[in-house]
């Protein structure tokens, strides 16, 4: 490993273009407030005031980034300070903007991705009657992630970090009169919580122990701590990241979340906010590279590779359209976050996974919700078929974002997921050995049940023609409009070409803030590695064929299925782990809580107050209104204070 | 001439007056005991005052009956009200204010 790489030090102060950097907060925020106040009287041009904010923010994200690219590397890295936002005593908490290379491709992500959607959100949502909140809420979580990403401390991060919780929550449970949408977003907004306590107590121990929470100061003094310390950190901020991005042991509200319209999952629960735990992570890189944090790193590697196996396994089950790319989606995920735990040798390989799955998972959302709107949201894949084509665009646009993600040669996919197993691999000994393994496995998992999801939705038999949905129509299945295409369209184009751009320059864009890439050499080289990956993805997508493609498939579920299947059905049983490990024994400590509540404390406080009370009744008597009884206690008191003073005076 | 006497003398008109003000249920002779116990004490003080040489407690005595003038004229004022509001003058029977 290499030893600590100081960053804070070089931070400059934002000039020209980048003083204007508190744009892009505000554009989406105005954007959103205008929407929220005005009103039904936004109705007819909200939707379009909604994403100008959007683009408007990606334009000027855009004209930052070629200002910065003509800096040299070692002034990349700028603040721009905007408040004093907190200052009380010793805490001093700056509200201010930190413009380097990471936040900038953060930046650049969630205005592009975010406009692209946006825009085909105007298609989307063009028949419901809340359109303009629902493009209110889309730019409140825009202007939310942008404060997370580009603030300049742990407390804007978390300020921004709460924003995006609630514009999710507000997203998911957007078809509020359908109980299992309301249900999912209470239980997104529970489980993040549990992880944003993680967040909170890592910022109260860097605090406390190094008497601020902005990234300048943390990330120079980190060194100082003692291990313990780091470490806990460490997995605070791994708590933290878990509860945002749906990774083991809290990864159960993220197919949940999928109750939301089509567009919230691809761009809040797939594209960003779920990255920002490796957002976090990678961004507290000089705490996790330091040669103390080592511990919490594998942590970070087991949670990544657990997760990415599970979110595989319970992928390969599902039969909603959604579900399986949001359990792709946990997957994927875990691999960034098994890559941003490798250390120097994979913070840019997670990152730039990140990038591609931001392209190609997004357009594969996309690509779901333009079937789903064709089909009259039907999700159900056992019930689709034969799309190809009724929708060519969106069968195209769906296949190259598929090849991307199973990683087919010279796509997105396959640059950067490589390079995380070969990472993987080259972390060395066993555990290069064991990484690299589950990360090859998950490799062959996802060709499996993404292949499953193409032949079950596009290809074969078009299963759904002597059905009708729910509501009793027909089914008719035709392409969405312009608005829907073109970002599928775009996005495609990324999911071709993103990996191989990116992967050239994204390593040596990105070491301002990371680091230089530590390029470590496995057991394996990375040509082995990389024949090895396509061998298991196509054997992978062969045995998936081999066993969707080839016979016709049952509309509905088979119900007698092996012991495997039953499990992954369940979620792998994670909810019920929830439930027996956390749930009950909750309920139970409340119950009990409250018994004390209603005994103990209430009993004593009305205790008191009871005897209180009686004493006093009792006492009232001796007010007997008879005025002879008065003065002969006045005179019984006089002898008796005299007959003190006596013994005081005689003893 | 001891002092001995005067202040048994004054101690015995004490105990009459407060006796008298724990048994007699008439409020114009409890009022009288009530001055009786005053002058006991005015004679007290006189006989202390003789006995240490200074005047301090003759002018006290006077203080007193001051007060005791002061006291007379609003206490008899208030047995008036009374007995025109109730016909009575027996403390016994003003007892309203109770619990």
């Amino acid at each position: 490993m290499t030893g600590t790489i100081n960053l804070a030090a070089e931070v400059q102060q934002a000039s020209g273009v980048a003083n204007l950097a508190w744009l892009l907060l505000v554009l989406p925020a105005f954007g959103a407030a205008v929407l929220l106040i005005a009103g039904r009287r936004a109705d007819k041009w909200g939707h379009l005031l909604g994403s100008a904010t959007v683009i408007g923010a990606f334009a000027y994200a855009v004209l930052l980034f070629f200002d910065t690219t003509s800096l040299a590397a070692d002034d990349r890295t700028r603040e721009a300070h905007l408040f004093d936002w907190i200052s009380i005593h010793s805490l001093n908490v700056e509200f201010g903007l930190r413009l380097d290379p990471l936040s900038l491709t953060f930046v650049l992500l969630i205005t592009g991705v975010g406009s692209l959607i946006h825009i085909y959100s105007i298609g989307y949502m063009s028949d419901d009657r809340d359109r303009r909140r629902f493009f209110a809420y889309l730019n409140l979580f825009v202007s939310a992630m942008l404060l997370l990403v580009l603030g300049n401390g742990f407390v804007t991060l978390y300020f921004g970090w709460e924003g995006v919780g609630l514009a999710s929550y507000l997203l998911i449970g957007w078809y509020q009169g359908k109980d299992f949408a309301a249900t999912a977003a209470k239980k997104a907004f529970l489980m993040n919580r549990v992880g944003d306590v993680g967040l909170a107590l890592a910022i109260f121990l860097m605090f406390k122990n190094m008497g601020s929470t902005q990234y300048s100061v943390v990330f120079d003094k980190i060194g100082e701590q003692s291990t313990g310390v780091i470490v806990a950190i460490g997995i605070l901020l791994l708590l933290g990241a878990c509860g945002k991005s749906g990774q083991f042991p809290l990864q159960a509200w993220l197919p949940d979340a999928m109750a939301g319209p089509t567009p919230v999952s691809a761009l809040i629960h797939a594209a960003t906010m779920v990255t920002a735990g490796v957002y976090l992570i990678a961004r507290s890189n000089p705490l996790y590279s330091l040669p103390q944090a080592e511990d919490a790193r594998l942590v970070v590697m087991i949670v990544g590779a657990v997760t990415l196996l599970i979110g595989c396994v319970i992928g390969c089950a599902y039969d909603d359209f959604k579900k399986v790319l949001a359990y792709s989606t946990v997957s994927q995920i875990g691999y960034m976050i098994l890559a941003v735990g490798l250390g120097p040798a994979g913070y840019a390989f997670g990152i730039l996974h990140l990038l591609t799955h931001g392209f190609f998972k997004a357009g594969l959302f996309l690509g779901a919700g333009s079937v789903m709107h064709g089909m009259n949201d039907e999700g159900d894949i056992r019930r689709l078929g034969g799309l190809a084509k009724k929708m060519p665009i969106t069968f195209i646009t769906w296949t190259l974002g598929y090849l991307a993600l199973i990683g087919f040669p010279f796509l997105s996919g396959y640059f950067s997921k490589d390079a995380i197993i070969a990472a993987a691999f080259s972390e060395g000994g066993s555990r290069g050995w064991i990484f690299g393994g589950i990360a090859l496995l998950g490799a062959g998992l996802t060709a499996f049940y993404m292949t499953r999801l193409l032949i079950l939705v596009f290809l074969g038999k078009p299963r759904w023609e002597n059905l009708k949905s729910e509501d009793g129509r027909a089914y008719h299945p035709h392409e969405s409009g312009w608005t829907m295409t073109l970002p599928m369209i775009v996005l495609a184009v990324g999911s071709v070409g993103a990996g191989a751009i990116l992967s050239g320059v994204l390593p040596e864009w990105l070491a301002p803030t990371l680091g230089e890439l530590v390029e470590e050499h496995g057991p394996l080289s990375h040509t082995v590695i990389a024949i090895l990956t396509v061998a298991i993805s196509a054997i992978g997508a062969g045995i998936a064929f081999a066993l969707f493609g080839r016979r016709e498939q049952p509309v509905t579920r088979p119900q007698r299925v092996s012991f495997p299947v039953r499990a992954a059905r369940a979620d792998l049983y994670g909810n019920h782990l929830n439930e027996a490990l956390f749930a009950r024994p909750g309920v139970w400590l409340t119950r009990f809580l409250v018994f004390v509540d209603n005994r103990g404390v209430d009993g004593l406080v009305n205790g008191i107050a009871a005897g209180l009370g009686g004493s006093s009744g009792r006492l009232r008597r001796l007010q007997t209104g008879f005025v002879r009884s008065y003065a002969l206690s006045m005179l019984g008191g006089s002898i008796l204070v005299i007959a003190a003073l006596l013994m005081v005076r005689f003893a | 001439m001891t002092p001995t006497y005067y202040l048994l003398l004054s101690a015995l008109l004490f105990t009459i007056g407060a006796v008298g003000v724990l048994v007699r249920r008439n409020a114009i002779v409890v009022f009288m005991c009530v001055e009786l116990m005053l002058n006991a004490v005015n004679l007290s003080l006189v006989t202390f005052s003789r006995i240490n040489g200074g005047l301090d407690g003759q002018i006290m005595a006077f203080f007193v009956m001051v007060v005791a003038a002061a006291e007379v004229v609003v206490g008899l004022a208030i047995i008036m009200s009374i007995f025109r509001t109730r016909r009575t003058a027996s403390v016994d029977d003003s007892n309203l204010l109770k619990y």
